[in-house]
């Protein structure tokens, strides 16, 4: 048990070595570390939101929005699909296509087509998840009525893909308001992560975020007369959508249904002031087809007004005074610059595939920040130097080899957090204190044992042999309990709590390593060399 | 040199003696702390009741009153002032709108500026805003974890052990837990997701205690075969003591040092954690220990064998092989 072959003892310097070494950056200012020689190491330990500063913000896809895109597009797909194709398929004819619970259903007028409608919907649907489920569920009633259930598994699987291409949109935007290094991942189904060190006032991050960016131009039904709007009844092919900034002080307008074209075929987006009035205003640049369209468009309806709606809503609807053949337009509607701005972005990055809501924030300021980290640190060393004085003052010499492997423990603790990268949190911090306090544990039992023993009159080298053997069981024991809470604990928790889990993990490994593996190397040493016929401890 | 000695050598407490008192005690503290918990009920912060906390700071000292009609006056509903780690911070909350998700997020903006005009000097220092289904969602974890931390450290020490033994530790650990909600409810600090961390914490560090005196317990029983339980659990706690009170006195050290000049943020996390050990250093005395004399724990569970750790130690055991 006392022996320690050379080569042992020279594995253990090594590493330990090692990890101090990598201590040593996290414990410098920035400077000192850039100046280093290259084989210095330089990873450091990375600092939590609540150390750092910054904003945390999680967004979830709004299931509501969801569900309403899907049903929108189903209702597209039945009206396209039945209409048939000329010269490949028959017009289909159905009335009566409505929405009530969440579900579509509507007649069709030959009850002898029914199949034939079923069939096309159902070559429509898609499989959903791995049971074998299907986007839609299609159900014929009555024999000429037929109902269409959006399936929890198609909703699921709209989400998953939704959020890939979510992620990324949010990633442009992040990037485009100028902040350094965003993380941003996705989280759990129909979620994302995004934080952004430093940012300690997170509404522009916000309004760009909550703006899903849909752009849309529509003609304005110019047949709608103001009492069936006020009443909400718009002419076929119509529907009435708000108009907050209407000049004729009515909240909505009627528009209709035909997008003539949509933000998905624009190149670019610039916030820029109008010639005319010096507000603020966004200009676009269409692609090779959505000119095309652009002009074709405003060709047939020159003296018409259009509408430019954004997420559902009329920014503004001039009147197309002449063909616009460039491809180029400009969004208007009592715009600031920053909203102006903030638009071309979201523009510029793409329509998000769904609404996304903000369903947490945590923000700190970095001067919060830093005082966590200077009175933790405070109390980290505080919380050291007492218990390196209360080992001495109860186990003398041994008291001094549990201090250095104490020592060593803080340094190898810190050297591991910075080799992976791991995040240093304000939980973390106590979790740090508390191994400190914890880390001699083993070491008391270990001594304990050794008094034991030599109380019952067993030699020096067997009273420490017998102490380091016997408290090794208990100490195996007690700190595997302790990895399990902090396996849950890293299940469970979020990000600040994840730091805790980690600092306690590695500090329960390293503490075992020291406070038995090295301090039993110091102690064999000094029995070596010294050979005392007497324990004092 | 003489070295300090907390604990004399030799003691002989007769613990066990005291067991029946100490249990009820034990379990009325239980009772005590779960019915406080269930009436006055915790102080929920925002990660699970959701809503949003904010943090402020003053150039001077304010009137708390005065700042929470202030926020009042912003019309987001009912605001919690407090003084916050001193006289020139304060920590308000607010509930969750009832427009949902999306006004809560306009709720906290409202709230930001609302402060900031009514107090051009305040900085606002921290912003947590967390959604009803998301503080539902953590609050669902937070109870799943800290009961499966519980069974899982129960199960370990049944298979390092013996069954009365598991049972033991898990009565020790609810005891624990049980005292550490009753603490949160009668101080009404805040009990938020650290304090959770905390509660594992104390989980795995109260064990520590109970499987120390456990193992020597273990030891003991192979040794002493004809030894009456009782003695045996008293010899067994004796001989650990010094060591029961020199690992609790470093933790503690380390604890109240985090208490006094740690950041106010981890205020209750620390004291969460500094009760824990106080409480978890008794009961693996009085809240595991007797256990092993109730469920007859009997010397032959473990027979003797030559030495190493983890070895077969369980040859003959009355149906608690798993």
């Amino acid at each position: 048990m006392l022996e320690f072959p050379r080569w042992k003892v020279i594995g253990i310097t090594l590493l330990l070595i090692f990890g101090i070494l990598l201590a040593v950056p996290s414990m410098l200012p920035d400077k000192v570390v850039t100046a280093f020689p290259s084989w210095m190491p330089s990873e450091r330990i990375n600092l939590g939101l609540d150390l750092a500063g910054g904003s945390h913000i999680m967004l979830e896809a709004d299931i509501n929005d969801v569900r309403k895109q899907r049903l929108d597009s189903m209702e597209k797909t039945i009206r396209t699909v039945l209409r048939g194709e000329r010269g490949k398929s028959e017009n289909i004819a159905i009335g009566g296509l409505s929405r009530a619970n969440g579900k579509l259903s509507f007649m069709v007028r030959d009850a002898t087509k029914v199949d034939e409608a079923r069939e096309r919907l159902n070559n429509q649907t898609k499989g959903a998840g791995l049971s074998g489920e299907r986007d839609w569920d299609i159900e014929v009633r009555d024999s000429t009525r037929i109902i269409m259930t959006p399936t929890e598994a198609g909703t699921r699987n709209f989400i998953d893909n939704a959020m890939e291409a979510a992620r990324d949109i949010v990633d442009r935007r992040v990037n485009a308001l100028g902040t350094r290094e965003p993380t941003i991942v996705r989280q759990g189904d129909d979620r994302i992560v995004v934080q952004v060190p430093g940012l300690s006032d997170p509404q522009a991050l916000k309004d760009l975020l909550g703006q899903t960016a849909r752009l849309e131009f529509k003609m304005v039904e110019l047949n709608a007369n103001p009492q069936d709007l006020a009443k909400g009844i718009a002419p076929v092919g119509s529907e009435i959508v708000p108009y907050p900034g209407n000049p004729t002080g009515e909240p909505v307008i009627a528009v209709k249904r035909q997008v003539l074209i949509s933000g998905d075929q624009l190149v670019d987006a610039q916030q820029q002031f109008d010639q005319q009035d010096n507000q603020p205003v966004v200009s676009i640049r269409f692609d090779a087809q959505g000119s095309n369209i652009f002009a074709r468009t405003t060709q047939q309806n020159v003296g018409k007004p259009f509408a430019m709606l954004l997420d559902g809503k009329v920014l503004s609807a001039p009147n197309i005074n002449e063909p616009i053949l460039g491809g180029q337009a400009q969004i208007s509607g009592n715009f600031t610059v920053e909203s102006a701005n903030a638009l071309a972005i979201s523009l510029r990055s793409g329509s998000l595939p769904v609404k996304l809501k903000v369903v947490e924030e945590r923000t700190v300021k970095p001067e919060l920040g830093q005082d966590s980290i200077d009175k933790g640190a405070l109390a980290a060393i505080i919380a050291t130097m007492a218990v390196l004085i209360f080992m001495i003052v109860t186990y003398g010499r041994f008291g001094v080899y549990a201090d250095a492997a104490l020592i060593i423990n803080i340094l190898l603790i810190l050297g591991i957090m910075a080799l992976f990268n791991a995040t240093l949190t304000l939980p973390g911090i106590a979790g740090f204190v508390l191994t400190i306090g914890a880390a001699v544990d083993a070491n008391v039992l270990i001594n304990e044992r050794i008094r034991e023993e030599v109380k019952r009159g067993r030699r020096p080298i067997d009273a420490v042999q017998v102490g380091y053997k016997e408290a090794s069981r208990a100490i195996f024991d007690a700190n595997i309990t302790n990895v399990i809470a902090a396996a849950l604990m890293f299940w469970f928790g979020t990000g600040p709590i994840k730091g805790f889990a980690v600092v306690l993990t590695i500090g329960i490994v390293t503490s075992v390593f020291t406070a038995v593996t090295v301090s039993r190397m110091f102690v064999a040493g000094w029995l070596r060399s010294a050979r005392p016929s007497k324990l004092v401890i | 040199m003489r070295l300090l000695k907390l604990v004399p050598d030799d003691t002989n407490i007769a613990f066990l003696k005291w067991r029946n008192v100490a249990m009820a005690i034990g379990v009325s503290m239980i009772i005590a702390s779960l019915a406080l918990t269930f009436v006055r009920g915790l102080n929920m912060g925002v990660d699970f009741v959701g809503g949003q906390s904010t943090r402020v700071e003053f150039s001077k000292p304010v009137d708390i009153t005065d700042v929470r009609n202030k926020a009042d006056a912003i019309g987001i509903g009912e605001a919690t002032v407090q003084e916050f780690g001193s006289a020139n911070e304060v920590l308000i909350r607010t509930p969750v709108p009832k427009g949902g998700d999306d006004s809560a997020n306009a709720a906290a903006d409202k709230l930001r500026a609302g402060i900031l005009k009514a107090y051009p000097d305040a900085k606002v220092g921290s912003v947590d805003t967390v959604s009803g289904k998301v503080s539902g969602e953590l609050l669902q974890t937070g109870a799943l974890s800290l009961a499966l931390a519980m069974l899982a450290i129960s199960i370990y020490i049944w298979f390092r052990f013996e069954w009365q033994f598991g049972a033991g530790a898990l009565f020790a650990l609810f005891h624990d837990v049980s005292l550490t909600f009753g603490f949160f409810a009668l101080t009404q600090l805040e009990f938020n997701l650290n304090i959770v961390a905390a509660l594992l914490t104390i989980i795995g560090y109260s064990l520590n205690d109970t499987i120390v005196v456990f193992d020597r317990i273990r030891e003991n029983l192979k040794k002493y075969r004809k030894m009456d339980m009782t003695a045996l659990l008293d010899l067994s706690v004796n001989e650990t003591l010094a060591r029961t009170v020199m690992t609790s006195l470093t933790m503690i050290i380390a604890l109240v040092a985090l208490l006094i000049w740690g950041p106010a943020v981890i205020f209750g996390f620390t004291a969460a954690m500094l009760l824990g050990l106080f409480v978890g250093t008794y009961s693996s005395v009085y809240m595991a220990a007797p256990w092993l004399i109730w469920l007859h724990v009997k010397s032959d569970s473990f027979v003797p064998v030559d030495g190493g750790i983890g070895t077969a130690e369980r040859v003959a055991d009355d149906g608690a092989r798993v």
